[in-house]
């Protein structure tokens, strides 16, 4: 990477997290919705405590999911409304740079909601939440989602369905993801010995590579225009 | 060597063609306004001009660069003033101006003399969602010429102006060209057209169906609106 | 790779004595075809011999998992197509990618079906929430949603472009059904091919290749049937059929135009 590269790519995330400290849009729209899903949630399942323990791994996990789609739709809605998706276009800088520097809006939106939420959760459904290896999983899960969140994002701003598509694209492709992060922290969050979590975590981390390379090289085909 | 050469240039869109062989040469310090029905292929001129679109075939030189293949040292020289202000409504007018100064590798102090230079140093620092459609189209300017382009684009920049932000646009447009900079703009109005430009190029279902420097005919609305008339208009369906 | 992108159809036009052939090639391949699945049938249903524990109802298995991994081949086609239309920007590849998924799609669809199917008698339910059965059932919805992806797009160059990206990435569906009985533990569906990395005590209804006269021989037919011949056929009808599609539409244009 050189050095007009990472400038690029910090200008461009720097722009978005001025405009979401100006605004606060995203995050309290992600964090409202994060909390009344995971309220839902305990009323929907009627969860005594041997069931939470259970589901917790995998609530807190849908919710991330749906609130970083949330996020995404409404990031990109942002991008493009005063046609500030074309003026990086038209910038002397590579196409890299802007997927990178999306990807670090997004995934620090992404893994902020879930960091507020750990704790939150640790309250509600009296589990042991707050744990260095928990926030690991966060990390490596909200980047994975953000990852592929920021491609398909750009790939729907240009579309005739607009937002109603995203999730209908995302989820499944965040599946994986889903499924290996909610293993990794739902062992570690019902403090039961999961000799597993390790391994879930280090797959975690092969399939964010995994993505950050696919997705790295397919948003330059998603923006440019043919 | 012109300072852009374009040849031979196609684009279409899926079957079909907005250009259709697209050649022209405009040298340093020329104002060219582009004319011509809707869907005669201004825009996607304008857009293939500044890298948000790819041509099908053909190529561009801005510069001694080349399109395709050195896009981004391309689009280094190049302003952009859309009818979409390209710019950030979250963010405050000189927060803007920032951002694009890094992307673009403009010296910071350029930014307080350009918001100066379009008369917004005193909202600098309101949001640019309150600002009036004049407003942003100042700010708009203000982003096109942070970086001291060799080539400035405009497509339909007067669609939705007052009269008073339509006329500081037709001054900025002026002394822009006097600095000596080259001007390319796709405009419906043959009045102003005339006015403000140097050449005029008649575009029709994807070609150049006039130009004002071959002919070496002096410029005016009347004869304009009769070219227009001539070239016969719209030839629908194209989609840009 | 700027040059070779966007090859016009009307320009690529075969000469004829080429089309010729080819379509003799393809009426023979669609012929090797149906008596290759009637000979895959009568090899499953009549010469291998009956499972010990399953019955007759084991004998679905020559069909359902072919089935699979003939949707595996054409969902591969679809990346194939994909990669190679964001590099060369040639119709074509555009053109396999859609055959692929919709083909994919279709033997998918024989997959979930026949596994339904064999798991009412098996597992005295139609459908259960098996990671695997759920996995699959992704995937035939992520293809589901590449469809729609493509009738949301109306500019057929853009389209091309973002089904193939999203085409690229939907295979990680499909790579999700191989991996994910073997990594999580609680499936109850039998691994039969390849490698197990966690214990399936909890598998039921799997079966050995051995144990039965004739099982590998019925299975190694239907899977060159159901793997290689009916994907490969219906591609090549499904790409042929788009080709004529695109011809109609560009003399259309074409005529419209002029």
């Amino acid at each position: 990477m050189t050095a007009a590269f990472l400038r690029a790519m910090i200008a461009v995330a720097r722009k978005d997290f001025r405009a979401e400290a100006r605004s606060r849009e995203l995050l309290s729209l992600m964090g409202l919705f994060s909390l009344l899903s995971i309220l839902i949630f305990s009323f929907a399942l009627e969860l005594n405590r041997t069931a939470r323990l259970e589901v917790v791994g995998g609530v807190l996990w849908v919710t991330i999911l749906f609130a970083s789609i949330l996020g995404l739709n409404r990031g990109m809605a942002l991008e493009r409304e005063g046609g500030g998706m074309d003026a990086l276009l038209i910038a002397p800088i590579p196409r890299g740079a802007i997927f990178a520097g999306k990807l670090i809006g997004n995934f620090a939106f992404a893994f902020t909601v879930g960091v507020l939420l750990t704790p939150i959760m640790s309250a509600l459904y009296t589990v042991p939440a707050l744990q260095p290896s928990v926030i690991g999983a966060l990390a490596l899960g909200t980047l994975g989602i953000a990852t592929v969140g920021t491609v398909l994002a750009a790939l729907i701003g240009a579309t005739r369905a607009r937002d109603s598509l995203l999730p209908i694209l995302m989820l499944p492709v965040a599946l994986p993801v889903l499924i290996a992060a909610s293993r990794a922290s739902g062992g570690l969050l019902t403090g039961a010995a999961n000799a597993d979590a390790g391994a879930w975590l280090l797959g975690l981390a092969l399939m964010d590579a995994i993505y950050l390379l696919v997705c790295g090289a397919l948003f330059g085909f998603v923006v440019e225009e043919g | 060597m012109a300072l852009i050469e374009i040849e031979k240039l196609v684009k279409r869109y899926g079957f079909v063609p907005a250009l259709r062989g697209i050649d022209l040469a405009v040298e340093r310090g020329e104002c060219v306004t582009l004319i011509g029905a809707n869907g005669s292929g201004k825009s996607t001129l304008i857009r293939l001009l500044c890298g948000l679109s790819k041509p099908t075939s053909g190529t561009i030189r801005i510069g001694g660069w080349m399109i395709p293949g050195e896009a981004e040292a391309v689009r280094a020289q190049i302003g952009l003033i859309a009818h979409k202000p390209l710019l950030y409504e979250g963010l405050t007018g000189r927060e803007n101006l920032v951002f694009f100064a890094r992307l673009y590798g403009a010296k910071p102090d350029r930014v307080d003399a350009m918001l100066e230079r379009v008369g917004l140093s005193k909202r600098a620092d309101d949001p640019a969602r309150a600002y009036s459609r004049g407003m942003m189209q100042r700010l708009s300017l203000a982003r096109a010429l942070l970086h001291e382009p060799d080539v400035l684009l405009f497509d339909e920049p007067y669609t939705g102006l007052d009269a008073d932000s339509s006329a500081t646009l037709d001054s900025i447009i002026l002394e822009t060209r006097a600095e000596g900079r080259t001007l390319i703009m796709a405009l419906h109005d043959f009045e102003r057209a005339a006015r403000l430009s140097s050449r005029i190029v008649l575009l029709a279902r994807g070609k150049v169906a006039h130009d004002s420097a071959e002919q070496g005919a002096a410029v005016d609305a009347a004869a304009l609106a009769a070219l227009y008339a001539a070239a016969g208009g719209s030839s629908g369906r194209i989609n840009p | 790779m700027e040059a070779a992108r966007g090859a016009h159809p009307l320009s690529a036009e075969m000469p004829a004595s080429q089309a010729r052939t080819g379509t003799i090639a393809l009426t023979v391949l669609t012929i090797l075809t149906i008596f290759g699945v009637i000979f895959g049938l009568y090899m499953g249903l009549v010469r291998a011999g009956t499972d010990i524990d399953q019955g007759s109802v084991q004998r679905i298995f020559y069909i359902h998992m072919p089935s699979f991994f003939g949707a595996m081949l054409a969902f591969g086609a679809a990346v194939v197509g994909g990669i190679m239309y964001l590099r060369t920007r040639q119709h074509k590849w555009d053109t396999l990618s859609l055959a692929g998924v919709e083909i994919g799609i279709a033997l998918a669809l024989v997959n979930l079906v026949t596994g339904a199917i064999w798991a009412r008698p098996i597992w005295n339910t139609w459908w259960n929430w098996d990671p695997r059965l759920t996995a699959d059932a992704i995937m035939v919805l992520t293809y589901a949603a590449y469809l729609m992806l493509r009738s949301g797009i109306d500019n057929p160059d853009t389209r091309r472009r973002f089904a193939a990206v999203y085409g690229i990435i939907a295979f990680t569906s499909v790579l999700m059904v191989l991996i994910i009985p073997r990594i999580i533990p609680t499936t109850i569906h039998p691994v039969v091919i390849g490698p197990v990395f966690t214990s399936s005590e909890l598998a039921q209804g799997g079966f050995e290749l051995q144990a039965t006269a004739g099982v590998g021989a019925a299975l190694g037919i239907n899977f060159i049937v159901w793997m290689f011949l009916i994907p490969i056929t219906l591609l090549w009808h499904r790409i042929r059929l788009q080709n004529l599609a695109d011809r109609v539409e560009a003399m259309k244009t074409e005529a419209l135009s002029s």
